[in-house]
């Protein structure tokens, strides 16, 4: 197992929570992170991050990665 | 009946009004001012001096029941950069002008006397009126007046004290459908109003009439087309209405694009304090409204109403730019302070961007603490207004207030201070800031939405491939957008929804009765860039005001220990087309 801070942003924290540190298997992935808040349903997935870097939904998580997800956003 | 230009000449306090001449007929907006501008104003003249032009001129979709049309914009030589300058804005001033067949308002001379003049535009007449009642007074306090006079539905733009003083970051604000007010933001056009001698333009609504629209059938069509493309994209039927644009906090924040402490770092540890999330629940909470439009047929709606603990009005139109740079470039924790501070600003009349950068930048000044809402608010509502020395140098704009207090550290672009998007981080919005003819400018060309949101598909932000192009493109299609009178949220659904474009450049056609293809819209666009380029050019704005401010070369910018890495030749590529 390791442990990954999730840190949801808009839509996606409602009924949910801001950050949070999780346990996951090793393996993981960022696009199983997405599908087990069953984010997807709310909104389709805009932005991932980890560590402040944009990532493709197969990336794989490491013990202590920060990961920001967010729905489609935007402003100017 | 045929739209037509009203000419003022403030000289000798007369007007004309003129048949549209047929190389302007298929401008509108920013194309029409830009033009104007371009073929009117001599680029080597005083922007305060007789020969500056100032020039409204509503989108060629304003007027009529397209969704998200009703921007007005304005250009003139810009008095903060030495450049052309447009700004464009919502409120009601653009759908009225366009009603009553006004396709350009040119104001040009300069009186003799000293006194302020309202402009009272009606059909086929321009009253000017003396207001001595009105010097000295601020925004609001002009509304109220106008508001007494004439038919609540009146059109009016407006400077407050700080315009009257011909200040760089003085504004032209217009009035908005809930009676509030938005801005002709950047660039000093209020001072240039204010050097015109002119306190208000009203344009009055009562006699207006329907825009004709040449295929209506055609126009219904494509205009249903437009809207569900609006509605149904996530950024610009979710987001932006649940958050305003002030969801954008967190994401720069998170991608270390967050300008913090003059823009030393790229990221802040208390972005939650303002961050459009936090925002959002604190309306709901205390009875404002999370949607609302700057003007009528907004379907987009990411402006808000943000009142107090007790329900008292504070601000509208909170923009992510101001939020950001009160809150971390210049250290405001608490969003009730930034939400008391925007809405004197819009009392005021000045840009909030340039005015909280260059806060920014008093705090290296040492002339304010990181973070002292108190003092910022007494210097925005006492100095700046009353004209004391510290005020006029706020006044000036961030360009000037560094020369002043002798700094290198200065966050500016053709003398305009840059907003809200760490260029180190976000390349392609550095080489907007860099090349864009407005001077640092995040609408030019928002390179955001690839570098950062995923919009229109992706460029990793801390590298150079692909931005200089990037850029290039998204101000092409921003300055013909900008031409339609369109919000340039429009762009959200447009990068991404095959449909969409296609529409509005239908919309176009059935109200003019032409046959325009998506590549001559583009052509449009690029023609744009270019006479503004070529205005520049002739001010004396070179190669070498392309370039972002020297620090970022040599200071790292954490957390990414990014660095800004272009050389001038790969900058100046952008002009190759
Ligand atoms: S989306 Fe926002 S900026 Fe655009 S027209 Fe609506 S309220 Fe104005």
């Amino acid at each position: 197992m390791m442990t990954v801070t999730v840190k949801l942003f808009a839509q996606y924290r409602d009924g949910r929570f801001k950050d949070e540190k999780i346990e996951y298997a090793k393996g993981t992935t960022a696009q199983m992170v997405v599908d087990a808040l069953e984010l997807e349903g709310v909104s389709p997935l805009g932005v991932l991050m980890v560590n402040g870097r944009h990532v493709d939904p197969s990336y794989h998580l490491k013990e202590g990665d920060e990961i920001a997800l967010f729905p489609k956003i935007g402003g100017g | 009946m045929a739209d037509l230009i009203y000419r003022v000449n403030m000289t000798n306090l007369s007007f004309k009004i003129e048949e549209v001449p047929t190389e302007w007929m298929g401008l509108g907006g920013r194309a029409l001012t830009s033009t104007i501008v371009a073929k009117e104003v001599d680029p080597e003249c005083h922007p305060l001096g007789p020969n500056n032009k100032l020039v409204f001129a509503p989108g060629l979709l304003s007027g009529t029941s397209a969704s998200n049309s009703g921007r007005n914009s304005c250009g003139a030589k810009s008095p903060l950069t030495g450049g052309i300058k447009e700004s464009n804005v919502g409120g009601t001033s653009a759908q009225i002008m366009s009603k009553l067949g006004v396709k350009a308002l040119i104001i040009e001379g300069m009186p003799k006397k000293n006194a302020f003049y309202q402009l009272h535009v009606t059909k086929n007449n321009v009253e000017f009126i003396e207001v001595p009642e009105l010097v000295g007074k601020d925004n609001y306090a002009v509304l109220d007046a106008m508001a007494a006079k004439y038919d609540k539905k009146v059109a009016v733009m407006t400077i407050g004290r700080v315009g009257e003083m011909r200040m760089n970051l003085a504004n032209i604000s217009v009035k908005d459908p809930g009676g509030k007010l938005r801005s002709h933001g950047r660039g000093g056009l209020g001072a240039v109003m204010g050097s015109k001698k002119i306190k208000c333009i009203t344009v009055d609504a009562a006699d207006y009439k329907e825009v004709t629209i040449a295929d209506p059938e055609k126009f219904k069509e494509a205009s249903k087309i437009f809207t569900k493309a609006l509605q149904e994209n996530p950024i610009s039927g979710q987001g932006l209405p649940a958050f305003g644009t002030n969801v954008l906090v967190n994401i720069l924040n998170e991608a270390g694009g967050l300008p913090t402490h003059n823009f030393r770092e790229g990221n802040w540890e208390f972005a939650e304090n303002i961050c459009g999330e936090t925002m959002a629940e604190t309306i709901k909470a205390r009875g404002g409204k999370t949607t609302h439009g700057c003007h009528a047929g907004c379907v987009i709606q990411c402006s808000q109403v943000y009142n107090d603990k007790d329900g008292n009005y504070l601000t509208s139109g909170f923009e992510y730019e101001t939020i950001w740079a009160l809150g971390s470039n210049f250290g405001i924790k608490d969003l009730d302070m930034i939400a008391k501070i925007d809405g004197l600003m819009d009392d005021l009349g000045v840009d909030s961007i340039e005015a909280s950068v260059t806060l920014g930048l008093a705090v290296d000044a040492g002339i304010v603490a990181y973070g002292d809402g108190e003092k910022a608010y007494e210097l925005l509502s006492k100095d700046l207004p009353q004209g004391t020395p510290i005020g006029r140098i706020i006044g000036s704009g961030t360009h000037v207030l560094g020369k002043i207090y002798g700094l290198t550290h200065v966050p500016t672009v053709k003398g305009q201070g840059i907003p809200a998007y760490e260029p180190r981080a976000v390349k392609g919005q550095g080489i907007t800031y860099a090349t864009s003819t407005m001077g640092a400018d995040h609408t030019s060309g928002y390179a955001v939405a690839t570098n950062i949101l995923n919009s229109g598909g992706y460029v990793d932000p801390l590298k150079k491939e692909g931005q200089v192009e990037l850029a290039r493109n998204l101000q092409i299609a921003t300055a013909a957008v900008d031409s339609t009178g369109m919000c340039i949220f429009v762009a959200f659904p447009a990068l991404d929804d095959p449909k969409c474009l296609p529409a509005l450049v239908d919309m176009i056609n059935a109200r003019f009765g032409c046959s325009l293809t998506i590549d001559d819209v583009v052509n449009l666009g690029k023609t744009i860039l270019k006479t503004e380029h070529e205005f520049n050019i002739k001010a004396g704005l070179g190669k070498a005001d392309d370039r972002l401010p020297e620090f970022m070369k040599y200071e790292t910018l954490p957390p990414h220990n990014a660095i800004w890495d272009f050389s001038g030749e790969e900058i100046d590529e952008f002009w190759n087309f």
